[in-house]
């Protein structure tokens, strides 16, 4: 019995899906966020737990000024894909470049952050649990920041030589979601690190 | 208005150079492609982790047997756990999933083929560099080699301390780059079910198969994602001096078991989900009914996706944990059974008042229901935790695990090659071979995992390359073994019957069994392209409308 | 197109439920053909409390995991011999039935009934083992876990073994229980005694208890349930059961120091000189190792390796020459010592009863 497809009932007028990039990007966020929970709960677990070495209480420093540069990228990022949807290419690939600029600070901060532990403080992820789960959860977040950097900068010099327009504004939303997602979860990391875990 | 889904036979051009043709399925985005390139990778390593439990029942043929040392012994239930997990039945499951998924839902590919060739990709490598291990880790003793730490690499045994060498590094590596293989795959597989349906195709009227493994790419998110976190955590313990295992500086062995097993649970419902689907497919055509309660069996699944996430410490029932949460565990564990029952109910309630069918494929579906409603009852035995401070970590524990991967997930798998095979190759199989398959490998499983619950009763361990005498486990691990090498004559039968039904098989045509998804509307092997134009569906079972247009599911949906 | 084949479906229905039957039958024949020195390790073999709980819980969940399966298995086999396609009725399709919900409702119904009886057993079995009181009476051992050797203390009376435990026999009436801190020096063990208990692991940072009552003396063997290692097979356990009175001679045996027996010096000095101290340990004498198993009453033990061989001259000597050839993988090195100093050795050795 040869089986032919043909259409029966009237082809629904608007038959519409989500963009499969919005919900490939969910996906990947999801998978992202079960790896940053595995490596907070190794956080929280072992708070307190370290048998020697610096604690946090002695040796964190609150990075308020680099967090707000972070969190303020999210709005930057979001105020550049409303200015492609409406065709401001100029505008946008400003925005777009001082989110690059905010993020790399952000980096710079983590980098910073960092010198003045290993040197100052003497504390390295082998030190003590406090320093293994510390590089490790900031280290992770950090690595993600910088992936998203270096996706920014592609499509900026894409930008640059004309190739984005308000028709790629859909793919450029996802990559904002990305960048959404990490600032996200640096919030969540700043509480554990700086708030929680002292 | 209406169009047809003209088979156009690819011009093969006869003399093309051989490189020709392997450059293009190396480089293929095509979902039929990369589904059985999957297929045919998980049945490469079939055999390579058959070849391991084969030289592990050797050994254990009988006590104080000198066939392996204890060091390669403990390489080989090592490397063949993982292998079968890793690089058998998830690419298996996967090379099916993508094979189908699109046809079934009225699509002419993945949401990201190019997405789709990467993870394949990043699966195959991740194989290939575990199995590099046998030849490239070098070091002290016991430490070259392949890993041997036991497929869940128990911290503190995979320390530098206690795994001096390479071996466990490829283990943790391997996995961790065919892990983001499966995670590419996953959100492939949710991306295109979510945005690349047929007009008239809501979620309610896609195939189960669309669903379940749907369900599946959801679980594998949220379950491979912890055990990447954790291979993170154990390279920076091995390779940067991290403690976040180390005993010895305050770090904890039992964070690596939950941590591990958050994983590891839902990991087997990964495996087991995809082989539900198969059933769903397959028992109603050849009870030609309908399944019976398909929103059932949808609700049922996604409630072991969620419940299979709460049951993970009843694998470590003996580890200490206090009495409170090992009641917790304990009833998570009953629970999750209630609706995999229901399923079986479902698929029960799928025969009641058919006309059954005993081909080749609805034999292996009878075969895994019997045989996972006892796996699942021997598992309800080992969710009950007293119990299992006496079963855990004894062959019973084996026994059973193999019950639902070998009796329930290869039976399944099995009906799905046996079903699919017209529609992949265009041939259908020697229907003779694959009843002799089924009969001997029934018996041959039948008297291996049977029996082999027995030792367990009796006190015998797992992971032992040896036994004493004078226990009561000598007769039941012999007869274990041969069952073993009953299976394995089967499996060539199968593999047979693969070839030579490819070459002398019958012309299949688009529809040998009758059935009613959307992929047996297009010719056997469809083509590149799919559809000619996209379908639009009205119901579950499109060509059953259309093959009876007095009496179409749409008017009862 | 075979229509016989659902005769072959019923046969095997029937084939399952055979083989199943003797499994089950296979176990209980298994531990009615125990000898009397228990050397068949069944878990529903018990002789202390823990065991028994659970045998009896076990006995429970078999019965209604039984039932469930001849329940759904008869309805399986009926329908897949009534509902057969017959050659009559090939053509037609049969009634195209979507689902019920009122069979639904029972069907879950049921199954969350039957999950909440067998958790309330369990739940009672386990609150009963776990959070068991310690009575004054209790006997305490600690228990550390070694790549591949067991470790015990008896840190009230002041000894140091291994590998075979001496535990008394507890009367229901007046019971003297052995309770057992379990602790790791390196990897993950497990402490697993069948008929005397169910597992306890021995995890490094990670202290454990458990506890036995054993109601009958004896011989009960049991070995290492968690994989540690390369020799995880060969970590096996010995729970020698006495009567107390035979328990007090062995603990007065135990508590004896060294026998310092001067025909044997030129051994004892082989032991004292040569890298034997940095492991092991033996009372008088410069030996504080802990890293292998005390040996200051090597004599009374039946085994040596942890149970890998008998404790005989022999293999006593070949242990020191070759621990390989008896347990390839195991962390005792092998001690390079000449003829001469074996022999000597091994006379020593023999000395500490």
């Amino acid at each position: 019995m040869s089986a032919i497809t043909t259409p029966l009932p009237a082809t629904p007028k608007d038959w519409k899906l989500p963009y499969r990039g919005d919900v490939g990007m969910a996906c990947l966020i999801f998978a992202e966020s079960a790896i940053f929970t595995i490596f907070v709960v190794a956080y929280l677990f072992y708070v307190g737990k370290s048998l020697t070495g610096p604690t946090p209480r002695q040796v964190l420093e609150t990075p308020i000024f680099y967090t707000i540069c972070l969190l303020s990228s999210s709005l930057t990022i979001h105020l550049a894909g409303k200015l492609l949807e409406r065709g401001r290419r100029g505008k946008f690939l400003t925005l777009w470049l001082l989110t690059i600029v905010l993020g790399a600070v952000f980096l710079y901060g983590t980098g910073q952050e960092w010198h003045r532990l290993i040197y100052q403080h003497g504390l390295t992820i082998s030190t003590n649990l406090f320093g293994t789960t510390y590089y490790s959860l900031v280290g992770l977040h950090a690595f993600h920041v910088t992936a998203g950097l270096i996706m920014l900068s592609i499509v900026l010099v894409f930008g640059l030589v004309g190739r984005v327009g308000p028709e790629q504004c859909a793919r450029v939303d996802v990559l904002s979601l990305y960048w959404h997602f990490v600032d996200a979860v640096w919030v969540v990391v700043f509480t554990v690190v700086y708030v929680l875990g002292r | 208005m209406s169009s047809d889904a003209i088979a156009i036979q690819t011009a093969e051009a006869t003399g093309r150079p051989w490189v020709e043709t392997l450059h293009e399925w190396v480089t293929t985005v095509d979902h039929k492609r990369l589904g059985i390139l999957y297929i045919l990778y998980a049945l490469f390593f079939l055999a390579v982790a058959g070849l391991e439990a084969t030289i592990i029942r050797i050994q254990l043929m009988r006590p104080h047997n000198d066939f392996v040392s204890p060091q390669v012994f403990n390489r080989m239930f090592t490397m063949h756990g993982t292998t079968m997990i890793f690089f058998v039945i998830i690419p298996v499951m996967f090379g099916f999933a993508n094979y189908l998924v699109p046809l079934m839902i009225g699509a002419r590919d993945m949401a990201f083929p190019r997405l789709n060739a990467f993870s394949f990709w990043l699966t195959a490598f991740g194989g290939l560099l575990l199995y590099f291990s046998f030849v490239g880790g070098n070091g002290l003793s016991g430490a070259g080699s392949a890993p041997d730490v036991g497929w869940w690499a128990y911290a503190p045994l995979t320390s530098r301390a206690f795994s001096p060498g390479h071996s466990s590094d490829y283990w943790t590596v391997a996995l961790l780059v065919s892990g983001f293989g499966s995670i590419g795959t996953a959100i492939n597989i949710i991306a295109t079910v979510v945005s690349m349906r047929c007009p008239g195709m809501t979620l309610g009227r896609m195939p189960l198969f669309a669903w379940l493994n749907l369900i599946m790419a959801g679980m594998v998110i949220l379950a491979i994602s912890p055990l990447t976190a954790a291979q993170v955590m154990l390279a920076v313990d091995r390779y940067l001096g991290g403690h976040f295992f180390d005993t010895q500086a305050g770090g904890s062995a039992t964070l690596w078991m939950h941590f591990f097993w958050i994983f590891g649970h839902p990991e087997v419902y990964v495996l087991v989900v995809p082989a539900f689907a198969f059933l769903s497919e397959i028992i109603p055509v050849f009870s030609r009914k309908p399944i019976f309660g398909y929103p059932v069996m949808v609700g049922a699944t996604a409630c072991i996706g969620f419940l299979s996430l709460s049951v993970w410490a009843h694998h470590m029932f003996t580890i200490g944990m206090n009495s409170y949460a090992n009641g917790f565990f304990a009833i998570t564990t009953f629970a999750v059974g209630i609706p995999t029952g229901i399923k079986i109910f479902n698929w029960l309630g799928t025969m009641w008042g058919g006309r059954i069918q005993f081909k080749t494929p609805m034999l292996f579906c009878i075969g895994f229901l019997f045989q996972f409603l006892t796996a699942g009852l021997t598992g309800i035995m080992l969710g009950t935790a007293p119990f299992n401070w006496q079963l855990s970590g004894s062959y019973f524990v084996v026994a059973h695990f193999h019950y639902v991967i070998v009796g329930g997930i290869m039976f399944a798998l099995f009906g799905a090659f046996y079903y699919w095979y017209p529609k992949i190759t265009g041939r259908m199989f020697n229907e003779t071979l694959g009843k002799l398959h089924f009969w001997l490998f029934l018996i041959g499983f039948h008297l291996t995992f049977d029996l082999m619950h027995i030792p367990g009763l009796l006190g015998m361990p797992r992971r032992i390359y040896t036994y004493e005498p004078g226990r009561g486990w000598e007769t039941l691990n012999l007869l274990v073994t041969i069952g073993a090498f009953v299976q394995g004559i089967a499996i060539l039968v199968f593999v047979s019957n693969l070839i030579v039904s490819y070459f002398k098989g019958a012309k299949a045509g688009n529809d040998p069994w009758d059935a009613w998804t959307l992929e047996w509307s297009v010719s056997s092997p469809p083509p590149a392209y799919n559809f000619a134009s996209l379908p639009t569906v009205a119901s579950r079972r499109p060509l059953w409308d259309l093959k009876h247009p007095e009496d179409p599911d749409s008017r009862y949906e | 197109m075979s229509t016989m084949d659902w005769r072959a479906t019923v046969s095997r229905a029937l084939g399952i439920l055979v083989l199943l039957a003797g499994v089950l039958l296979g176990a209980k024949l298994c531990v009615a053909s125990t000898p009397a020195d228990h050397s068949v390790p069944s878990i529903f073999d018990a002789h202390s409390t823990p065991a028994e709980s659970i045998r009896h819980l076990s006995h429970f969940v078999l019965g209604v995991t039984g039932l469930i399966f001849l329940v759904v298995a008869s309805l399986l086999t009926y329908a897949v011999v009534k509902f057969r396609s017959r050659r009559a009725e090939a053509e037609r399709e049969p009634a195209q039935v979507y689902g019920s919900t009122q069979i639904e409702l029972a069907w879950t119904v049921i199954p969350i009934l039957i999950v909440a009886v067998l958790f309330a057993a369990t739940a009672r079995v386990i609150h009963a083992i776990q959070d068991a009181p310690k009575p004054p009476t209790a006997l305490e051992v600690t228990v550390i876990g070694h790549q591949f050797w067991w470790e015990f203390r008896y840190p009230g009376l002041g000894i140091f073994t291994a590998n075979e435990l001496h535990i008394p026999v507890s009367d229901p009436a007046h019971p003297t229980p052995t309770f057992l801190k379990l602790l790791s020096s390196d990897t993950d063990h497990s402490f697993w005694i069948p008929q005397l208990a169910g597992k306890t692991d021995l995890i490094p940072n990670h202290p454990n208890e458990t506890w036995l009552d054993p109601h009958d003396t004896g011989l009960f063997l049991g070995q290492c349930a968690q994989y540690c290692g390369t020799q995880h097979a060969k970590m096996l356990l010995r729970v020698y059961v006495d009567s107390s009175e035979d328990f007090n001679t062995w603990v007065r045996g135990q508590q004896q120091p060294a026998n310092q027996d001067d025909k044997e010096a030129a051994g004892r000095w082989v032991f004292e000189a040569t890298a034997c101290v940095n492991c092991h340990a033996v009372g008088g004498t410069n030996g504080t190792g802990r890293f292998g198993p005390d040996l200051t009453h090597l004599m009374t033990r039946r085994t040596i390796a942890a149970g890998a061989a008998e404790n005989t001259p022999e293999n006593l000597r070949l242990w020191i020459q070759n621990p390989d050839a008896i347990k390839p993988g195991s962390l005792m090195p092998a001690m390079k010592l000449s003829d001469a100093e074996l022999d000597a050795l091994v006379r020593y050795l023999e000395t500490l009863q």
